[in-house]
């Protein structure tokens, strides 16, 4: 069948089976393969995309399902010149990654979390990352980097 | 995971006639079915996604004051519509999972899978709650049948869910760290009749009323009430996690806590 959403903007379609998931279609059949699979079995966070505004797990949703849907992925998330945006470039300066393989799930749930609470406490942005797994950088850099993002003081958090 | 045919109806009259196809099986969330398809452990001919359908979706409250809510209602919708009318309710929706688990998981796909540590069958067992379906209403306590089985039909749609809502109430829940369900989770639901005490994570059985302890706290509604109470570990989940002791023992501190916050 054929399957069309917006995706970063811009209309897209592509074929799709009934079983194909939506992490498949944006990698397989639309070639962004800035959102990562790493676990495939719903836990890790790393493929977390935007549906209509909501944080999801790609690897966890079809494609069908969202057929008619706003789609953004970490390539949407740069500035309209290229460069990175503020979230992107807070995660670079406050070394907020190592490999970067779960960077972008990261950087999608941490977008998520700011348009709903923009200036979220230090154990706030912990909570609402609880289901994106990192395995290098021990969190502490990824929860600077986001209360960087929102305008607070990021170097004077507590180390945990 | 084998293919199957998709279909996404927009009404409740088109899912059903879409459920009453050969194998046909309903996607709520997926956050427990699409798991399930990949590891081929499910092969419905034709899935049927409830997530189009306006009026299986939101929160509201009944002429006779009952909260109800919608058979595709996502948990983080129930976080947040919830708060006012039954926080308790609301605070178990926000503690399931993850911020995307709970912008897809529904409270339909999680009642029809009744996994022994899942968090919204102790609620609707605690509340008396029924269960809503395109053909009948249930009541919570013949709903929940045992190990994922419920007294659900073949084709069966949850649509709404109605909560009587308690003077107090509150759930209290021992996360297992790794999959955040629950280790062992208790709810309780005090109403003019009397308190209702339902725990899940711990029974092989799964979501179960501990009834000694709804007798303590009906004539006695504090923690201490339940110091003299033990629960039998005979039928309780044994696993890396926790031993049926270990989990014996959560039991009462979960419903201690559960009284000490309601
Ligand atoms: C990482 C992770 C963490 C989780 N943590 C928790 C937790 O802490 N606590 C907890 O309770 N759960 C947890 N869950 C499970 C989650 O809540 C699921 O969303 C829920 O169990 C299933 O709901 P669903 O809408 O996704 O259903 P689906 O996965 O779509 O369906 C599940 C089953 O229900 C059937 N079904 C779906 N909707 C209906 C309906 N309206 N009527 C009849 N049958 C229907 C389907 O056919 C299927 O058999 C977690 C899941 C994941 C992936
Ligand atoms: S790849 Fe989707 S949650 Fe890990
Ligand atoms: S930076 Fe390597 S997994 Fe997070």
């Amino acid at each position: 069948m054929k399957v069309s959403m917006t995706v970063n903007g811009k209309a897209v379609s592509g074929e799709a089976e009934g079983r194909t998931l939506l992490s498949s279609f944006l990698r397989d059949g639309l070639g962004l393969t800035g959102t990562h699979v790493g676990c495939d079995t719903s836990q890790c966070g790393a493929c977390v995309v935007h549906v209509d505004g909501k944080a999801v797990k790609s690897c966890t949703v079809f494609a069908a399902d969202a057929a008619g849907a706003n789609v953004t992925t970490i390539e949407g998330m740069a500035n309209p010149d290229g460069t990175l945006g503020t979230l992107q470039q807070a995660f670079q300066d406050h070394h907020g990654l190592q490999c970067g393989f779960c960077t972008p799930g990261m950087v999608m749930s941490a977008a998520a979390l700011l348009a709903d609470n923009p200036k979220p406490t230090a154990a706030e942005v912990r909570h609402h990352l609880e289901g994106n797994i990192c395995r290098c950088t021990g969190y502490h850099n990824i929860v600077k980097a986001v209360l960087a993002a929102s305008g607070q003081d990021a170097d004077r958090i507590a180390a945990e | 995971m084998y293919n199957f045919d998709f279909v996404k109806p927009t009404s409740l009259a088109d899912a059903v006639k879409a459920m009453a196809q050969e194998d046909a099986q309903a996607l709520g969330g997926g956050q427990t079915l699409i798991p399930t398809l990949k590891q081929r452990l499910a092969s419905p001919a034709v899935l049927v996604s409830l997530s189009g359908i306006a009026e299986m979706k939101g929160v509201c409250v009944g002429d006779d004051g009952a909260l109800c809510i919608g058979g595709a209602t996502p948990h983080a919708t129930v976080a947040k519509e919830a708060a006012a009318k039954f926080p308790a309710l609301a605070a178990l929706a926000a503690g399931i999972g993850d911020p995307a688990v709970r912008n897809r998981g529904t409270i339909g796909g999680s009642l029809a899978n009744n996994d022994p540590s899942a968090c919204y069958p102790s609620a609707v067992l605690a509340t008396g709650a029924t269960i809503v379906t395109n053909t009948r209403k249930i009541a919570a306590d013949d709903f929940f049948e045992g190990l994922f089985t419920t007294a659900l039909e073949p084709g069966e749609i949850i649509t709404e869910v109605r909560f009587p809502v308690p003077e107090r109430g509150a759930y209290a829940k021992f996360q297992q760290p790794a999959s955040r369900f629950a280790l062992t989770g208790a709810f309780v639901a005090k109403y003019g009749s009397g308190v209702r005490v339902a725990i899940t994570g711990a029974s092989e059985n799964g979501v179960f009323r501990w009834t000694e302890a709804e007798k303590a706290l009906s004539a006695n509604f504090s923690a201490g009430a339940l110091d003299g109470l033990t629960v039998p570990s005979d039928g309780l989940i044994g696993d890396l996690h926790g031993t049926p002791a270990y989990r014996a023992n959560l039991v009462k501190v979960m419903t201690k806590r559960a009284v000490a916050s309601a």
